[in-house]
């Protein structure tokens, strides 16, 4: 037999390093333990290397791998963040809110034209923006979304003339000058709120100017104290889908990943506890869980001043029972699926739906009553709706009680789903 | 560390460590494992020689305890598989496996650390890493190593569990020839202390070098089982004559010629197992002339491992 490595030192009896206690009574000396003996109590359990605990070495891993990818680190840190930061400042407080509307230019042109009246009396008004459009253009500007509706001039007055005495003002308003109060159109989407809204506040203004009376006294008090902002109500949710975005993913991936890389059936042919396997995904959540939770309410606190009136202790339980809940959901999905596109379109479809329905952009309240006992269960409803009474209401963890429980129920029953069937080959 | 000729080592006990009998496995309509027996003894290293798809990997597998089998019955360290003491079982094997792939992030003693962990007894990741040469790679990222670097890897976690016994599938598939050697050297190593080695193959050259005993497998069979130096005479002969022919002369002609134990022919490709060269070359030379053939190549050499495989199968080790 050639010896190509023949200058080499190689490893043998002599050269190899003295075993360990342990293995000086296990099989490499030769004295090979009957079957009876296995995992005899007689063979010292220990041996010199300090750290034999595996569920904290499985757990230590996880981590290690995690911190190492910084592709995830942007992810479950940077990317909240700049969603907060982009979040905050499209819905950033700018005075009253304007709206948006066009006006269908009516063929003459001019400041004679009914249209080129109205859009100099909506000029003036500082809560309607109006551009002139012609038909074609109106419309597909309202079908684009870039104004909320169009106002169509009342056919008739294209004949009436100017009359400049109208101009003259006496309240902030200018008086719209005398059109046929005939025959005007707003054409709009009713389904669209902001269309809604601005057909509300259009047609207010035109009816006052046209010489309507309101019938009650009634006086506007503007509200805008920290705590009832839009941002006040978008961190608690933000928090909420981050918890769930890097419970899910950050353990689907790296389970699914393990089994093409074979490596979960190399651990299943060794002694390890499946669930030490399972728990230490769970486990290593617990140092991201606190890292994200206050990278993102303290960006808020810092940038704009939301602040948590809940207990700080109590933030922490209603976060580490969400992130829980979504570990024990991200390993049911893991549990069985074989390629990283099948845990990704897996992934989509169990997140989309809480994506759009548990109230993180908006009150989940919103929408239909029937579907109203769904959304209340889902986690991430759970998740919000208690971040929200901590952070923005400011009320004690007893008050959430049932959304903690909707949550740990989602953790533990998913983690024993996952248990039960996770495949190791 | 001469080829293991021997036929039965001093440190190879009486004691039964792995043994199946009537052992079936089926995938669909594929049978993967038909029916096999084997008993490997305590402190022997056995190899499974075979072509891919032999069944090599599902026997391994089934010992291991990852694959469960249709039929027949299996003892590893003298139990079966579920009757509830699998974990202990577990405590005392180690596994290699043909296509793991480590975590590319954990560095060389991390992944070790964290395999000697699962293990109630074992060794210190620094000694594993000593034995495997691996000390300069200790704190590299797994995702640097080279093949041979990571397959000791494999070896090294596999024992840092200071198993009995050893399961290695395909070791030294795709390694560079020095990586090879490497890696028969601690395989050799772990034998050399009383270890048990259960290992598949598809190279005649590392079942011959390393194991005590080998089974031939093909189509889920043991088509042979001895030492490989018995598997080698039982071609009753020392040398194998190689030639293709662009012409034809009938098998049973050569068979008649002095000095000649056997004929296997495919496609004009002829394999003669000889017992001496010497007498039966210029008898070959004068038969391939009075047929008025022409002799394309032709090989002699001392008969191996592969050339029983091409003896009971009629096909080659590496394009069966």
């Amino acid at each position: 037999m050639p010896d190509v490595i023949g200058a080499k030192p190689r490893p043998s009896l002599e050269q190899t390093p003295p075993p360990t206690d342990a293995v000086k009574t296990g099989p490499l000396t030769g004295a090979a333990p009957g079957p009876e003996a296995s995992g005899a109590p007689s063979l010292p359990a220990t041996s010199r290397y300090r750290s034999v605990n595996p569920l904290l070495e499985l757990t230590l891993a996880r981590i290690r791998e995690f911190v190492r990818e910084p592709e995830a680190v942007f992810w479950v840190f940077v990317f909240p963040v700049l969603l907060a930061v982009a979040l905050g400042i499209a819905f950033r407080e700018t005075g009253p809110a304007t709206v948006q509307v066009a006006v269908e230019a009516d063929g003459r042109q001019g400041p004679g034209s009914s249209s080129g009246r109205l859009m100099e009396w909506l000029e003036g008004r500082s809560d309607i923006e109006a551009v002139l459009l012609s038909p074609e253009e109106a419309a597909r500007a309202l079908r684009t979304g870039r104004v909320a509706l169009v106002l169509q001039p009342s056919p008739s007055a294209a004949a009436a003339t100017g009359n400049p005495e109208a101009g003259e003002t006496v309240s902030p308003r200018p008086p719209l000058p005398d059109l046929d109060s005939e025959g005007l159109v707003y054409r709009y989407d009713p389904t669209r709120p902001d269309s809604r809204v601005a057909r509300l506040v259009l047609d207010d203004a035109l009816q006052r100017s046209m010489g309507r009376e309101d019938v009650a006294r009634v006086r506007d008090e503007a509200v805008a104290q920290a705590g009832a902002r839009y941002i006040d109500f978008l961190i608690p949710g933000l928090v909420g889908l981050n918890l769930m975005g890097s419970g899910m993913w950050g353990l689907g991936f790296a389970v699914v990943q393990a089994r093409t890389r074979k490596l979960l059936k190399l651990l299943a042919a060794t002694p390890m506890r499946r669930t030490h396997f399972l728990l230490s995904f769970m486990l290593s959540r617990l140092i991201f869980l606190a890292l994200e939770v206050v990278a993102v309410v303290s960006f808020g606190w810092l940038a704009f001043g939301v602040s948590v009136h809940g207990s700080i202790l109590e933030l922490g339980v209603i976060s580490l029972v969400g992130s829980m809940s979504f570990a024990g959901l991200g390993l049911l999905v893991a549990a069985r699926t074989r390629t990283i596109e099948g845990v990704s379109g897996l992934m989509n479809l169990v997140m989309l739906p809480m994506w759009l329905l548990s109230g993180t952009f908006f009150a989940a309240t919103r929408f239909p009553e029937f579907w109203q006992p769904v959304i209340q269960v889902l986690p991430l409803t759970a998740l919000n709706d208690a971040l929200r009474a901590n952070i923005n209401e400011g009320l004690p963890l007893a008050a959430s009680l049932p959304d903690v429980l909707v949550m740990a129920a989602w953790g533990s029953a998913s983690f024993l789903l996952a248990l039960r069937w996770f495949r190791w080959q | 560390m001469l080829a293991t000729a021997s036929t039965q080592p001093a440190n190879v006990s009486e004691e039964v460590a792995l043994s199946c009998r009537s052992l079936v496995k089926r995938y669909g309509e594929v049978v993967a494992v038909d029916g096999i027996h084997l008993e490997v003894r305590m402190g022997e290293c056995f190899g499974l020689l075979g072509p891919n798809g032999a069944g090599k990997t599902t026997t391994v597998e089934i010992f291991e305890g990852l694959t469960i089998p249709d039929g027949g019955r299996v003892e590893v360290l003298g139990q079966g598989w579920g009757e509830g003491n699998d974990r202990a079982l577990r405590e005392r094997l180690a596994v290699q496996l043909q296509e793991t792939q480590f975590a590319d992030r954990l560095t060389v003693v991390e992944t070790i650390a964290m395999f000697r962990s699962l293990y109630k007894r074992g060794w210190e990741p620094d000694e594993v890493i000593r034995l495997v040469e691996l000390e300069e790679k200790r704190d590299a990222r797994v995702g640097k190593l080279s093949g041979g670097q990571k397959q000791r890897l494999a070896i090294a976690c596999a024992l840092a569990a200071a198993p009995d016994v050893l399961f290695l599938d395909e070791p030294t598939t795709g390694l560079d020839p020095q990586a090879k050697l490497q890696l028969w050297d601690l395989i050799e190593t772990f034998r050399s202390r009383g270890g048990t080695i259960l290992l598949t193959t598809h190279y005649m050259e590392e079942a011959s070098r390393l194991c005590d005993r080998v089974a031939i497998m093909d189509h889920g069979k043991v088509i042979a089982l001895d030492t490989p130096n018995a598997l080698v005479e039982s071609l009753g002969a020392d040398e194998i004559v190689e030639f293709s022919l662009d012409g034809f002369v009938a098998d049973d002609r050569l068979s008649r010629l002095p000095g000649v134990r056997g004929v296997r022919s495919r496609d004009g490709n002829y394999l003669l197992t000889v017992s001496s060269v010497a007498e039966a070359l210029p008898a070959l030379l004068a038969e391939v002339e009075i047929h008025q053939a022409r002799l394309v190549g032709l090989a002699t050499h001392t008969a191996t491992l592969e050339d029983v495989f091409v003896t009971l199968t009629g096909r080659k080790l590496r394009d069966a």
